[in-house]
């Protein structure tokens, strides 16, 4: 059933509808949900606008080269990451299964959190929201413990969709919503990617465009809020001191590199359906360059929102200090509002110090509610849903929100199907007359099955797990493999003959450059500086324990060795596949040299395809 | 006659204030927020106010104990401040100068505190009696599940979308298939027909082909 297309190039590889695709599937797979919820968090710790000038020259000396280098090879070779770094040197094989290998392990666990996602979506057709109250405990005569004691937000995140555990050790049972979810999520991604680009070229459209839609609605949106402004402020006002920790550049330069989804392999797989002339430089510099963009668009209304939130908090410890003076003093009402709330309340200390501190008024300070800063689930999940309660029309933001949330994950999750689909078309894993549908089905239904456990009571604990190690350090050891492969093993002259040919002009000094020296240097340098700081203390995470006597706050717990073990283990296999393919092809080169002499291997060449 | 008229009503007075007051035995405080429950459309606490109040604890008592002895004039206000906040006591009438027990009065509000919210235009938010908690209404929630619909709505677009696929994937391969075929056997056909570019029609097949070049008049055997 493969649809091999009506007009067959010459290797009857399928190729995209037009070049608006291309770049769209580009920008989606980069533009993901760490646009949304990492960047303005980093942007907000590292010092506001501050961070931009680490962010920039990260994108200008990382970012970019090695995109360009990536779009360049998919389009030159004209296969997967496999079937790539195989044609290059055999020895090198092993770059492309370490991408395929980090690729799948990705795909399981970034469902799961669209799977979150999906379940707030249908859970914000309800009317009131089901996070906006507390449920009420049996006897009905005062609210759930656990939520009184947190707040509503926290419990319907906690309790409601994750059920989770108080320590990783503890599996808890399978929370059989969440397995629907999983299931329709995986619908989803099968109903996209069903027959690889020429149905994902499709959904592309909608799911790459939406986001920018709701975006602009709450853009708009959030700058009509109240303290929208103070928040934008908050985010924006540069503080260039923080520019000499280093930490501030470490994290500028992981951010560009794990936005633009480099390593992956889903990269050169969407350009190796190009066709051969095609100028990758343009598009490379097109596609970081919205990425960026878009990273900073989406910042606003964030801030604008998170603004408002801290904003309507503040009201609230007022207001509520504000009630606790009336009654006391037997004042009217209104006769102290948010206005003149400091004067009355010196006079009040002046005359009557012992009532005003017994009442045990809580300071409330905008800048402490300002400081709270999350990222990554806690922002949309626990933040951004208790902002949007307080919005009229509380529904509908919702549904936007999730909705735009959901197309974000899921243009990102076609990249990365598309990393592991396309090697293992061209491996021919399912025979040739097979049809497409079968492979990308088996696809779907095995990571579905083994995603299962991540619906489990201790499921997001694993998610942070592969988050913080599948998809963090093999990325940079393979990304510094592909620089050094290309630069080096193919050598840099024959690239850059072949970029000619394919952009038409010659290959920028700049290029050059930075693939030889800045990148690759860069690159170690990150990665040595990341894994130094995840060296330096103990792994742990932080467990919601009702029974901790900090409740709410999370309580901080350290992985058990078995698990510390398995951590180890995501992060090393993908890296070990490098060495382990190159020794295995050398072993069995000096075993064929052994028996026969066969010629030096076919030197490739882009060229070569179509001369 | 003026003197114990007078005599009576002082006693009387003293005797409400010592029933009355902050604190007292069997005496509640109530906190009223008009401003924050209607906002423009508050109105002021005067002293009708208060008598609105006192009917309608003298008719949740009424209510509640089922004897139609509560009055009016044993509802007893006191303290009233511009919070607005006072005191209030409910006494017998049947025995003398004492107060109706707390726990009565706090059952008969109780069971009628949605009616004496309503009189007042507020809730139990802006009007709270202070050691009297409210049972809190539990949230209203459908037989089904909202959430459930939806997913089910969201489930069968999916699958739809899927079949359609996989249909229509169906319907090209055999399309195409056919397609396929049915050019081969025309290329099949025209190929029976040409050998070496001549059709076989035109060949005398039974004496087999006779090649010039080499059948060269009598030197068709070896000689001797």
């Amino acid at each position: 059933l493969s649809a091999t297309p009506e007009t067959p190039k010459e290797d009857g590889r399928p190729k995209w509808d037009n070049k608006f695709q291309y770049i769209l599937s580009c920008i989606g797979f980069a533009v993901g949900l760490g646009n949304v919820w990492r960047f303005p968090y980093l942007c907000q710790i590292h010092g506001g606008g501050a961070f931009l000038i680490p962010y920039f020259i990260a994108l200008l000396f990382e970012g970019i080269p090695l995109l360009h280098l990536e779009l360049a090879l998919g389009q030159c070779l004209r296969k997967g990451s496999i079937g790539a770094w195989n044609a290059i040197s055999p020895y090198l094989g092993g770059v492309g299964v370490g991408s395929w290998m980090v690729s799948v392990l990705v795909s399981l666990y970034y469902n799961t959190v669209l799977t979150w996602v999906m379940w707030y979506f249908i859970n914000s057709f309800q009317e009131p929201l089901p996070w906006s109250a507390c449920p009420l405990n049996e006897n009905r005569t005062g609210f759930n413990e656990e939520c009184y004691e947190s707040t509503a937000v926290n419990y319907f995140w906690y309790r409601k969709t994750l059920n989770i555990t108080p320590d990783i050790a503890e599996s808890g049972t399978f929370q059989w919503w969440l397995i629907l979810c999983l299931a329709a999520c995986w619908a989803i991604v099968y109903l996209c990617t069903i027959r690889g680009i020429e149905t994902t070229g499709k959904a592309i459209y909608v799911t790459a465009i939406f986001p920018y839609l709701v975006l602009t609605i709450f853009l708009i949106q959030g700058l009509t809020l109240p303290g929208a402004t103070e928040g934008l402020i908050y985010l924006f006002t540069p503080d260039l001191n923080t520019l000499k920790n280093p930490r501030v550049w470490l994290d500028a330069a992981t951010q560009i590199f794990f936005s633009l989804s480099l390593a992956f392999g889903g990269l050169i797989a969407f350009a190796s359906y190009n066709p051969t002339k095609n100028d990758c430089e343009k598009d490379a510099v097109t596609v970081a360059i919205v990425n960026s963009l878009t990273s900073l668009y989406a910042s606003i209304p964030v801030f604008s929102v998170l603004g408002f939130k801290a904003t309507t908090a503040y009201w609230d410890c007022l207001d509520r200090n504000i009630i606790n003076i009336i009654n006391e003093f037997d004042l009217p009402e209104e006769s102290i509002m948010r206005q003149n709330y400091t004067s009355w309340i010196s006079f009040l200390n002046s005359s009557y110090p012992e009532k005003i501190a017994g009442l045990k008024l809580k300071s409330c300070n905008l800048q402490e509610f300002l400081d709270q800063s999350v990222s990554g689930t806690g922002l949309a999940f626990i933040i951004f849903t208790q902002a949007i309660i307080l919005m009229p029309g509380s529904q509908a933001w919702a549904i936007l929100f999730f909705i735009m949330l959901f197309s974000l994950g899921l243009s990102s999750m076609f990249g990365n199907i598309e990393g592991v689909f396309t090697p293992l078309l061209e491996l021919q894993i399912i025979p040739k007359s097979a049809p497409k549908e079968l492979l990308s089905g088996i696809i779907c239904l095995i990571s579905f099955l083994i995603a299962l456990c991540f619906t489990l009571g201790s499921g997001s604990y694993w998610i942070d797990i592969f988050d913080r190690y599948a998809a963090s350090v093999p990325l940079l050891v393979i990304a510094f493999f592909e620089v050094i492969g290309v630069v080096y093993i193919y050598k840099i002259k024959r690239f850059s003959e072949d970029v000619e040919w394919m952009t038409g002009r010659k290959l920028n000094l700049f290029w050059q450059i930075t693939w030889r020296f800045i990148s690759p240097l860069l690159l170690l340098i990150v990665f040595t500086a990341f894994v130094t700081l995840q060296m330096q203390k103990p792994p742990s995470y932080t467990a919601w324990n009702p029974k901790y006597e900090g409740f709410p706050m999370k309580e901080e717990k350290v992985y058990p060795p078995w698990v510390q073990a398995i951590c180890v283990l995501l992060a090393a296999l993908p890296c070990v596949c490098v060495p382990l393919v190159a020794l295995f092809h050398l072993v069995k080169q000096k075993r064929r040299s052994k028996d026969t002499s066969f010629g030096p291997p076919e030197v490739f060449s882009c060229q070569g395809i179509n001369s | 006659m003026l003197r114990t008229l007078l005599l009576t009503l002082s006693v009387v007075a003293i005797a409400h204030a010592e029933l009355c007051k902050p604190d007292a035995q069997n005496a509640f405080k109530v906190r009223i927020s008009i401003k924050t429950a209607l906002g423009d459309n508050a109105y002021a606490w005067d002293a009708n106010e208060e008598y609105l109040f006192k009917a309608m604890v003298a008719f949740a008592m009424r209510r509640y104990s089922s004897k139609s002895t509560t009055q009016i004039s044993n509802v007893l206000l006191c303290n009233v401040t511009d919070r607005v906040s006072f005191w209030f006591v409910v006494t017998d009438s049947s025995k003398n100068v004492t107060t109706v027990p707390g726990s009565e009065v706090e059952a008969a509000i109780r069971m009628n505190r949605n009616r004496i919210n309503n009189a007042f235009l507020l809730s139990d938010k802006t009007l709270q009696f202070l050691k009297i908690t409210s049972t809190l209404s539990p949230p209203v929630e459908p037989s089904t599940p909202v959430w459930l619909i939806v997913f089910g709505v969201v489930l069968c677009l999916i699958l739809a979308g899927i079949v359609f696929l996989i249909v229509s994937g169906i319907q090209k391969h055999k399309k195409k298939n056919k397609e396929s075929t049915e050019r081969e056997n025309l290329e099949e056909k025209v190929e029976v027909t040409l050998e070496n570019g001549i059709p076989c029609e035109a060949l005398d097949l039974k004496a087999g082909r006779v090649n010039g070049v080499f059948a060269a008049d009598d030197e068709r055997f070896t000689s001797l």
